[in-house]
């Protein structure tokens, strides 16, 4: 019982450094990024391919596919974004064109197999590989029951310490206070001086790496890295967790990332695995009827 | 190409070889035209799977167990999909936007991982064999529905519920201020739209010997790929969403030549039309071209004052 608290720990972490980066984006632009699961697999696909293809160390790949992930941030910009925001295109158009996108990045994976085109990038093709035990620190404790594996442990401190990290910037620096600005009111952040297309940018950059680290951090933890992972365990579950914690809100998607593992950990213990997705978005369902606005979202206002 | 070369010097053969693909074709324009029908009153919802699934469940079920012909088993269905649209349209119409989006996305999953998954009568993850299925002999049932679906939508988008939708769409408010019951209208497109997606769905099941509960089929995959025909095709016009699915759904063969590259291909070009056309395929004004700022601009008109 111990051990699966702690695994929902571990899943809720991974969900709340994911939703973290999806409510950014739709907090400073109301717009539902759905290239950001597409970016999280990215980063885990990436991280994979330079250690065990590309002969890099550990930290090396971490480091680059959280850059990898940063810049695809300024891709969806510049290629989903920024020409629908010119030509004032219905939110909605933005969700197509980061499918589109999305699509794109998990064909690249999907097309990655030695002697491909995409082979520099990955050559698994689509099945799902594990970093063999060994390429990567992962030393193991035994505290009473629990198996405390480090790779797992190491999240938590991470996501916390990151979370605190934008938390703090968003609210107490001066680019922090531009990003609110923008979300607020794009025109009067532009009629201030604000360079607001830059401050977007920085959204995305922001946002795409967080999305990466937590593609990386799952990948590594759960031993899963295919072109699926950020469909099957992310994109929706995702939504579900801004949607529990209060849209937009970046303690909501923290709050709401442990929430959902815990739900999730708790159906699983309960029910059997087969009900853990039904419950999930069950408990989504009742929160958008209940409570709107998430636990932590404000009020929903009326625009006249 | 070979393809389209058929299409027009043999369009028998054509028909006789392609039967399956225009059935689908049929299929994904009647689920178009139920999405067009919640986006023309203003509401994301992408609920359409779930119907779907209630639909196909049902009328393969009834077919399984009680042995009623196809017909009836589809319309049992259909209503079916329509008396679970009120009950899911109750308390999901007080959302908007992008809220009531996940909540008809929660819906959509929690039928499908909840309930469909679960219950041995639906074969839970296994499927359900559908043996009176019959591919090839349903296509004319499924392009009249097709037409007459298509029809229908149209002749209410025209007439007073329509301008009721339209006025909803535009400004809820306003609407409600001109004495437009706003949450009836709404919840008769939400119906209308679960009626043709249950409907959609009974046939399609019939195209196949299986039922699959995959997220392609009944999940959000394919809510989000119905949503995609609405778009990309252009949600102001009932044809708009048809195009769109006749579009997607022949995506595989326009770019055939692109191989296993073909998502990349597909994708670029999804984000190519939205750029440059937000308002979708079909719809009003020309291509939205991006202009180098060094590029001589048109004379500017008498500015508008409306």
């Amino acid at each position: 019982m111990d051990q699966q608290l702690l695994n929902a720990i571990f899943i809720g972490s991974i969900y709340a450094l994911f939703a973290v980066g999806y409510t950014l984006v739709f907090g400073v632009l109301d717009i539902l990024n759905l290239a950001h699961s597409a970016v999280f697999m990215l980063g885990a696909a990436v991280t994979y391919s330079l250690v065990m293809n590309h002969g890099q160390s550990f930290w090396v790949a971490c480091i680059l596919g959280i850059a990898v992930s940063g810049f695809m941030g300024l891709v969806i910009e510049h290629v989903c974004l920024r020409p629908l925001r010119r030509r004032q295109a219905p939110p909605i158009a933005a969700l197509i064109s980061t499918i589109g996108l999305a699509l794109i990045i998990v064909a690249a994976i999907e097309q990655g197999q030695p002697g491909q085109f995409f082979a520099w990038l990955w050559v698994d093709g689509p099945n799902s590989v594990a970093f063999p035990s060994g390429t990567i620190p992962n030393p193991t404790w035994h505290v009473g029951d629990l198996t405390l594996e480090a790779s797992k442990v190491a999240i938590i401190p991470i996501s916390i310490v990151l979370m605190l990290v934008l938390g703090y910037g968003i609210r107490y620096t001066q680019v922090g206070r531009g990003l609110r600005a923008v979300a607020e009111n794009p025109r009067a952040a532009r009629l201030m001086g604000l360079d607001v297309d830059r401050m977007i940018s920085l959204t995305l950059v922001i946002s795409s790496a967080l999305g990466g680290l937590a593609g990386i951090l799952f990948g590594v933890a759960l031993g899963d890295i295919s072109p699926y992972i950020g469909r099957d365990n992310v994109e929706v579950r995702g939504l579900a967790v801004i949607v529990l914690g209060g849209m937009g809100s970046i303690p909501g998607a923290v709050v709401g990332g442990y929430l959902l593992g815990l739900i999730e950990v708790a159906a699983l213990v309960t029910l059997g695995s087969n009900a853990r997705g039904g419950v999930a978005f069950a408990a989504l369902f009742l929160m958008l009827i209940l409570r709107p606005q998430g636990l932590f979202g404000a009020q929903l206002r009326e625009r006249i | 190409m070979d393809f389209f070369f058929q299409l027009f010097s043999d369009p028998v053969g054509f028909w006789n070889s392609h039967t399956l693909l225009i059935a689908q074709i049929g299929i994904n324009g009647i689920l178009a035209t139920s999405m067009f029908v919640v986006l023309f009153s203003g509401q994301l919802s992408l609920a359409a799977p779930g119907f779907m699934a209630v639909g196909a469940y049902t009328s393969v079920l009834m077919g399984l167990y009680w042995h009623t012909p196809l017909a009836f088993g589809i319309a049992a269905g259909t209503v079916l999909a329509g008396v679970l649209g009120i009950l899911v349209g109750l308390p999901v119409l007080r959302l908007r936007g992008v809220f009531l989006a996940i909540a008809t996305i929660g819906f959509v999953e929690a039928l499908r991982l909840g309930v469909i998954l679960n219950l041995p009568i639906t074969g839970e993850g296994l499927g359900l064999k559908n043996p009176s299925a019959d591919p090839l002999g349903g296509i004319n049932l499924i392009l009249v529905s097709f037409v007459v679906v298509v029809f229908v939508a149209w002749r209410l988008s025209k007439g007073r519920l329509g301008h009721a939708w339209a006025a909803i769409r535009q400004d809820e408010i306003a609407a409600l201020s001109q004495g437009i019951h706003v949450a009836r209208y709404k919840m008769i497109a939400f119906v209308l739209s679960a009626v043709m997606a249950g409907f959609a769905g009974g046939l399609e099941a019939h195209l196949n010997f299986f039922v699959d509960p995959g997220d392609t089929q009944y999940g959000v995959t394919r809510a989000v790929q119905i949503l995609t025909f609405a778009v990309l095709g252009g949600s102001g016009f009932v044809l708009g969403p048809v195009v769109g699915a006749l579009f997607v759904t022949l995506l595989p063969w326009i770019f055939a030549a692109a191989g296993p590259y073909i998502n990349i291909v597909s994708g670029a070009f999804l984000i190519a039309i939205i750029v440059f056309r937000p308002q979708g395929i079909v719809g009003r004004g020309g291509l939205a071209v991006i202009r180098p700022s060094w590029w001589p601009r048109a004379r500017a008109s008498a500015p508008s004052t409306g």
